[in-house]
């Protein structure tokens, strides 16, 4: 673990398990807001068959005291389960969704579906002057792939934020989590 | 189903409060809770008391529960209800005391309706309160009462809110037994025993220790409290106490340095600044205690004991953390000392002692009274003479304070030999905090005495609660040390502001002795030092509700004092010492 003296900022993945009751966003956001900790990217979805429990993963950054203090803070929250910090706890995989709208004809047109097609991208909606492309993967991919288009007639941008899982057999449950 | 159910929501409602041992509530009726009411005047298990304000609802609950250890209870209608109540629920939160707050709500049907008296309560409380609940379902309300708390009164305690539409407490209920366990919400109370020996390696081998002690140990019971005074006197250790930490360490024992912080003593402070090894339990590392964060105990390792993980390395780093509660944990590392081979530095210690009774001897909470008759009380004489006479005669003795001067006073000149007996708003810093807190302790504790140190400006806000008292019988005695300045502020505006006394002086105050006469009560005043005793006297005679104005040394500030942005060993000293040095910095002035 970093040492909680050092000042860089780091980029934190974290997952939190909670019960999938209402308000429960609005205490995590409301805790962000209100301790005035940054959040780059936020998903939330029930997650099991019951839909007793929903995964909420955010994306935060800031000093390693600031982060272990984002986990503490999401831990004592009643309603939450379990807090994993993928970034720390081992490798994670972690992917968004984009539909991004490119406008154009011509020259221009046929570009962005080479570049589409090299970032792997699929068209689900065409017309004779747009595409609406969808494309998932890495948040830089991602930034990489809407970067390219913005020359080439980009217009609107819709993204999921990130989901993120733990690589290998390692799972994160809805079970007692103790040190709050 | 619905048509076995034979109680309604608000029956249920009582039933399962009686089942949590809720004796007193402490509430004001409305619209939205007229079922409820209803209900209570139906049963006498659960006694109602009636505040004047919501405000005061709760921190009565709060003196209720402090001085008690249990969880207080509070029912406000909705609407304005409930967000008179928000200020008392946030103090609560602040200072870890546990409650629950029942508040009304429109019916689940205009429930985002803007209907009359609607607010978004789970909205607004969602910060102010440890969690909260809307109760959606009659299935559910029985669980949720239960849940409430046991949420309120595990883990560090807080308050919780049930917001309650009308309907459900209208409509059939079932009921449900009280719950054991909470699904997701359990906190860990016993200590890692590894790091309890990590701590007992690095206490045996300090040279100069400290044990810094806060209101974690209250909440753990007075079990915790004995742990702390049986672990400080097996190490011989020198131990303070912030603010919510007082009582937990006999005030009379010499191993104690009095209260550390803003206005701590210069021996607890320069001791937590020159330390090698800190023990910090229950405490939270609050500004008020740390002052400026990069001078804070620079050469120190840390020990922390939390029951609240997010209060660990939130302010400060530290080298060994522990999750626990305070008795557990200070139980456990007793243990572990005794059972430890490893000498402790004896020597060092008594080095360190050494040191410290110099610091001592700087009398830093040193005053000069003028006893001639007709001298001019000086607010610690005030409270120095209160302490004496209270200890003198004996009896059980509860103090709650507003906030400001008279509070730092109180903290410093009054001595609290046990916990549960010194209530005041310390995270918050609430003023009108203390008359109606002061309540909720005499309710309580019936046959004890029970005193509100206040200021002048501080009773004004919940002076209304003069009428509960009346009402109820309770003899609470208000003691104002009355200096006619928002004292607090005033010596901040002396100290960074130029002496501009903007709007700080309490301009067309009430005639005291007036005032609780109109309220059934007896009233008094003290204007110099020969007739301070009398009043002193004659309020603990006297057997109703007290206001004893005692006008004191207007000029007078709150000393030692480390300025905002300062550090523990650039305290300022009271006029009575030589000037030490220490200013206020451009960065300090930004700071509260």
């Amino acid at each position: 673990m970093p040492s909680l003296t050092d000042t860089t900022q780091r980029s934190a993945t974290i997952s939190v398990l909670v019960d999938n009751e209402s308000g429960v966003l609005a205490r995590v956001i409301g805790l962000f807001s209100g301790r005035g900790y940054n959040i780059d990217s936020l998903t939330v979805a029930p997650v099991d068959a019951a839909g007793r429990h929903s995964r909420i993963n955010i994306v935060t950054s800031g000093t390693s005291m600031v982060i272990e203090q984002i986990k503490a803070q999401l831990d004592r929250l009643v309603p939450v389960h379990c807090v994993s910090d993928l970034t720390m706890e081992g490798p994670h995989v972690a992917r968004e969704l984009a539909l991004v709208k490119v406008v154009g004809t011509g020259e221009q047109r046929v570009e962005a579906m080479r570049i589409a097609d090299s970032f792997r991208a699929r068209v689900v909606d065409t017309t004779l002057g747009s595409y609406v492309f969808e494309l998932t993967g890495a948040t830089d991919k991602i930034d990489a792939f809407i970067e390219l288009m913005r020359d080439l007639g980009l217009s609107e941008v819709s993204r999921s934020g990130i989901a993120a899982l733990a690589r290998g057999t390692r799972v994160i449950q809805a079970s007692p989590s103790l040190g709050r | 189903m619905a048509a076995e159910w034979t109680q309604t929501g608000a029956e249920i409602l009582l039933r399962a409060l009686k089942d949590q041992g809720v004796e007193v509530i402490f509430g004001y009726p409305g619209g939205a809770v007229l079922p409820i009411y209803d209900a209570l005047f139906q049963q006498n298990a659960i006694r109602h008391i009636l505040v004047r304000h919501e405000q005061a609802a709760v921190h009565a609950a709060e003196g209720y529960a402090r001085s008690t250890g249990r969880v207080g209870c509070v029912l406000v209608t909705s609407g304005p209800g409930a967000t008179n109540a928000v200020t008392g629920l946030l103090d609560a939160l602040m200072d870890s005391v546990p409650l629950v707050c029942l508040t009304g709500q429109v019916p689940t049907h205009l429930i985002g309706n803007d209907a009359f008296q609607e607010a978004d309560t789970t909205g607004i409380t969602r910060p102010a309160t440890k969690h909260n609940y809307l109760v959606k379902r009659s299935e559910d309300l029985a669980r949720i009462v239960h849940e409430a708390f046991y949420v309120a009164s595990h883990g560090r305690p807080g308050p919780v809110v049930i917001d309650l539409p009308k309907d459900i407490v209208i409509n059939k209920a079932p009921y449900t037994e009280p719950t054991v366990q909470h699904v997701s919400y359990r906190p860990r109370t016993e200590p890692d025993a590894g790091a309890i020996a990590q701590a007992v390696a690095m206490l045996k081998q300090a040279k100069r220790p400290i044990i810094y002690a806060g209101g974690g140990v209250v909440n753990a019971g007075p079990e915790a409290s004995e742990a702390l005074a049986a672990f400080a006197r097996a190490t011989g250790f020198p131990i303070t106490n912030t603010l919510m930490g007082l009582g937990t360490f006999p005030a009379s024992d010499p191993q104690f340095l009095g209260m550390l912080g803003m206005h701590g003593t210069y021996e607890a402070n320069l001791a937590m600044h020159g330390c090698d090894v800190m023990l910090a339990v229950g405490a939270r590392f609050d500004d008020r205690v740390t002052g400026r964060l990069n001078a804070f105990s620079q050469g120190s390792k840390k020990i922390h004991i939390d029951i609240d993980g997010s209060s660990i390395n939130k302010n400060v780093p530290v080298d060994v953390p522990i999750v626990a509660d305070a008795g557990k944990a200070l139980n456990a590392l007793l243990a572990a000392w005794q059972a430890s081979d490893a000498p402790a530095d004896k020597a060092a210690l008594t080095t360190w002692w050494r040191q410290i009774d110099v610091w001592r001897g700087k009398d830093s909470l040193k005053f000069n009274q003028d006893m001639r008759p007709g001298g001019i009380i000086k607010p610690q004489y005030a409270i120095k003479r209160l302490y004496e006479i209270t200890k003198a005669r004996g009896k059980e003795t509860f103090i709650t304070t507003e906030v400001g001067q008279h509070q730092m006073w109180a903290a410093q000149h009054f001595g609290f030999e046990k916990p549960n007996r010194w209530m005041t708003s310390g995270g918050l810093g609430t003023m009108g905090y203390g008359l109606p807190a002061a309540m909720g302790v005499q309710l309580a504790h019936p046959d004890a005495l029970v005193i509100d140190i206040a200021g002048e400006a501080s009773i004004l806000m919940n002076i209304q609660e003069m009428g509960t008292l009346a009402q109820y019988r309770l003899p609470v005695k208000v003691f104002i040390l009355n200096n006619q300045y928002m004292g607090m502020v005033r010596q901040w505006q002396e100290l960074l502001h130029g002496s501009r006394y903007s709007e700080t002086y309490s301009n067309a105050l009430p005639d005291f002795i007036k005032l609780a006469e109109s309220f059934h009560a007896t009233g008094m005043r003290a204007t110099s030092v020969d007739e301070l005793d009398g009043v002193i006297n004659a309020m603990l005679d006297c057997p109703t509700a007290v206001i004893a104005d005692i006008a004191v040394d207007q000029a007078e500030n709150c000393f030692p004092m480390i300025p905002s942005g300062a550090a523990h060993n650039e305290m300022l000293l009271g006029p009575d010492h030589e000037p030490s040095g220490a200013g206020v910095t451009d960065a300090g002035m930004v700071l509260v």
